[in-house]
């Protein structure tokens, strides 16, 4: 099992949720984040102070995915969300060591969906 | 005998335009006029409107979401408590007559409680129109709207970390202490500043500059938030400045072309006056910043409406258009290079620009006074720059007795107050907020 968590540009939500579904990956949670990685921030300016490097809106993706869903949901993912420039985001893999559903308890693989 | 009193009201009226005048010995009795009741009943309600949404929504989105309430429970309270130490003594101290050798500096408690004045009575107090008076009662409830406003302008300074409990025992005391006599040197028959001469239409000093500097002190004395590092905090909510910024405006008409007393030209006049320097100031503002900053903000166009109506204040009975359009251009370009440059070198911590805004811009008010009054408005109020050179002097004057005296008792009252309950948060208050420190409420629901 696996937990994957992808930060994409706001204005590509759309299209990635487009590809999950094609791929059948059907469960997901999204949040939305502040962040940057080596995209320069906008200057935003209040009573003369300019505040730069700020931070950006961004879009947080978080899945679980049984092993055989794993390259599909970062393809899905990746389709959606690239536009080729700075700031495109990135996904992230981690191990999951134990899933629950919390209306049947059942766990494991079968919990994940 | 008739001779004898139409000269001596002559002689007031032309005395360097005294603001107003006691009722006794006009040859004919005054009435209650309803046109002019009508409007100022309206003024005053506009004005009240400038404290509550007003002020307290312009403060509200310029503070951090923790501590929205806390402003907004500020300026409500103010209302509240001010508009009762108003009608219990305040008045009678700012308006009232005393005698001896304090009457030309504090009222005395003649009419604390609004004792012998009856609802039918007139008011003694009239500017263009000496027998169309409005009740005497409507006369103090408008002036009630501009004690509240006063003191809720110094919460600008000390926003985000002022003790509830200190708050209140402060703003009590300075509107007794500071406004009433202020106001009473500016407005009331035996002032001393009336009979100096100086030029107030609306409340350049009484409002503006002596919250500006009160505002300065309180910075000051206060010391800065724990996390300010000599830059604005962002404002949380700018669609709430700018609804603040909008309702001021509209609220201000009561309160410049109200304090003609009447509905006629004088009013008209101030309208316009009010409504143009406005304009003026807000197109300066928004240059300044697309010059400076690369960008035209809706903050500023905000921030520079509010300094154009702080600086047309006292100007706005007795300028033309081409006075107050030069009062608005000249605000916003002072009033920009003092909160963008000149609060950041020195290090104090004004939070949301009372002083820099209200004070620096009642101050250039008071001089654009000076220069700019034309006698084609009220014809015994005349600048420097319609032949009377002297007029500036009458403006230097109270300028100078305001900031002095503000400066001072404002100190006395916040030590003062900082001994009995203290004035400022813990750190640890700051982090979490006021609103939540002090009002154990939240603004804002994160879920449902």
């Amino acid at each position: 099992m696996k937990y994957i968590i992808a930060i994409i540009q706001p204005q590509c939500l759309a299209q990635v949720q487009d590809e999950l579904y094609k791929a059948e990956v059907n469960l997901i949670t999204v949040s939305e984040v502040l962040g940057h990685g080596r995209q320069k921030g906008t200057t935003e300016v209040y009573r003369g102070y300019k505040e730069a490097r700020n931070l950006l809106r961004k879009i947080k993706l978080e899945i679980a995915v049984n092993e055989e869903f794993v390259e599909p949901t970062l393809a899905a993912i990746t389709r959606g969300a690239k536009t080729g420039q700075t700031g495109d985001g990135k996904i992230f893999v981690l191990d999951l060591k134990e899933c629950l559903r919390i209306r049947t308890e059942e766990r494991g693989s079968i919990a994940i969906g | 005998m008739r001779k004898v009193i139409l000269l001596v009201s002559l002689l007031l009226l032309l005395s360097g335009a005294t603001l107003f005048a006691q009722s006794s010995g006009t040859a004919q009795q005054p009435v209650i006029d309803s046109g002019n009741t009508a409007w100022l009943i309206v003024a005053t309600a506009l004005v009240m409107l400038m404290t509550i949404p007003g002020l307290a929504f312009f403060y509200g989105g310029l503070v951090r979401r923790k501590n929205v309430l806390s402003v907004l429970m500020q300026c409500f309270i103010i209302t509240a408590v001010v508009s009762l130490q108003w009608f219990i003594v305040g008045y009678s101290l700012a308006f009232g007559s005393s005698s001896g050798g304090l009457a030309p500096f504090i009222g005395g408690l003649k009419w604390a409680f609004m004792n012998g004045i009856g609802i039918n009575d007139p008011s003694p107090y009239f500017i263009s129109q000496a027998t169309a008076r409005v009740p005497h009662l409507v006369f103090a409830l408008f002036q009630c709207m501009f004690a509240v406003i006063t003191p809720a302008l110094i919460i600008g300074a000390f926003a985000e970390r002022m003790k509830f409990g200190g708050f209140l025992l402060f703003t009590i005391l300075w509107a007794t202490f500071v406004y009433d006599p202020v106001a009473h040197w500016v407005w009331s028959a035996d002032g001393w500043l009336v009979k100096l001469g100086a030029l107030d239409f609306a409340g350049g000093t009484v409002v503006h500059m002596n919250s500006g500097i009160a505002a300065l002190v309180a910075a000051i004395v206060l010391g800065k938030r724990k996390d300010y590092a000599n830059h604005p905090t962002p404002p949380h909510n700018i669609p709430f400045v700018v609804l603040g910024a909008a309702l001021l405006w509209f609220g201000w008409f009561g309160f410049n072309a109200g304090s003609g007393l009447a509905a006629d030209g004088l009013a008209g006049s101030a309208f316009l006056a009010t409504h143009i320097a406005t304009c003026a100031a807000v197109v300066s503002w928004v240059i300044m910043d697309w010059i400076f900053n690369g960008k035209p903000t809706v903050l500023g166009a905000a921030t520079g409406a509010v300094a154009g109506l702080v600086a047309i204040t006292p100007a706005s009975g007795f300028v033309t258009i081409g006075g107050a359009i030069a009062t608005g251009l000249v605000v916003s370009v002072i009033c920009w290079i003092m909160v963008s440059f000149v609060k950041q070198k020195s290090g104090y911590d004004d939070a949301l620009d009372a002083f820099g805004v209200h004070g620096v811009g009642g101050i250039w008010g008071a001089l654009a006074t000076g220069l700019f009054a034309s006698p084609v408005i009220q014809s015994a109020a005349s600048g420097v720059f319609y032949g009377n050179g002297k007029q500036i002097l009458a403006q230097l004057a109270a300028i100078g007795a305001t900031l002095v005296w503000s400066f001072v008792v404002t100190f006395i009252l916040l030590k003062i107050t900082q001994a009995v309950v203290g004035i400022k948060v813990t750190g640890s208050e700051e982090d979490i907020g006021l609103d939540l420190t002090q009002h154990d409420e939240k603004a804002y629901t994160v879920i449902e």
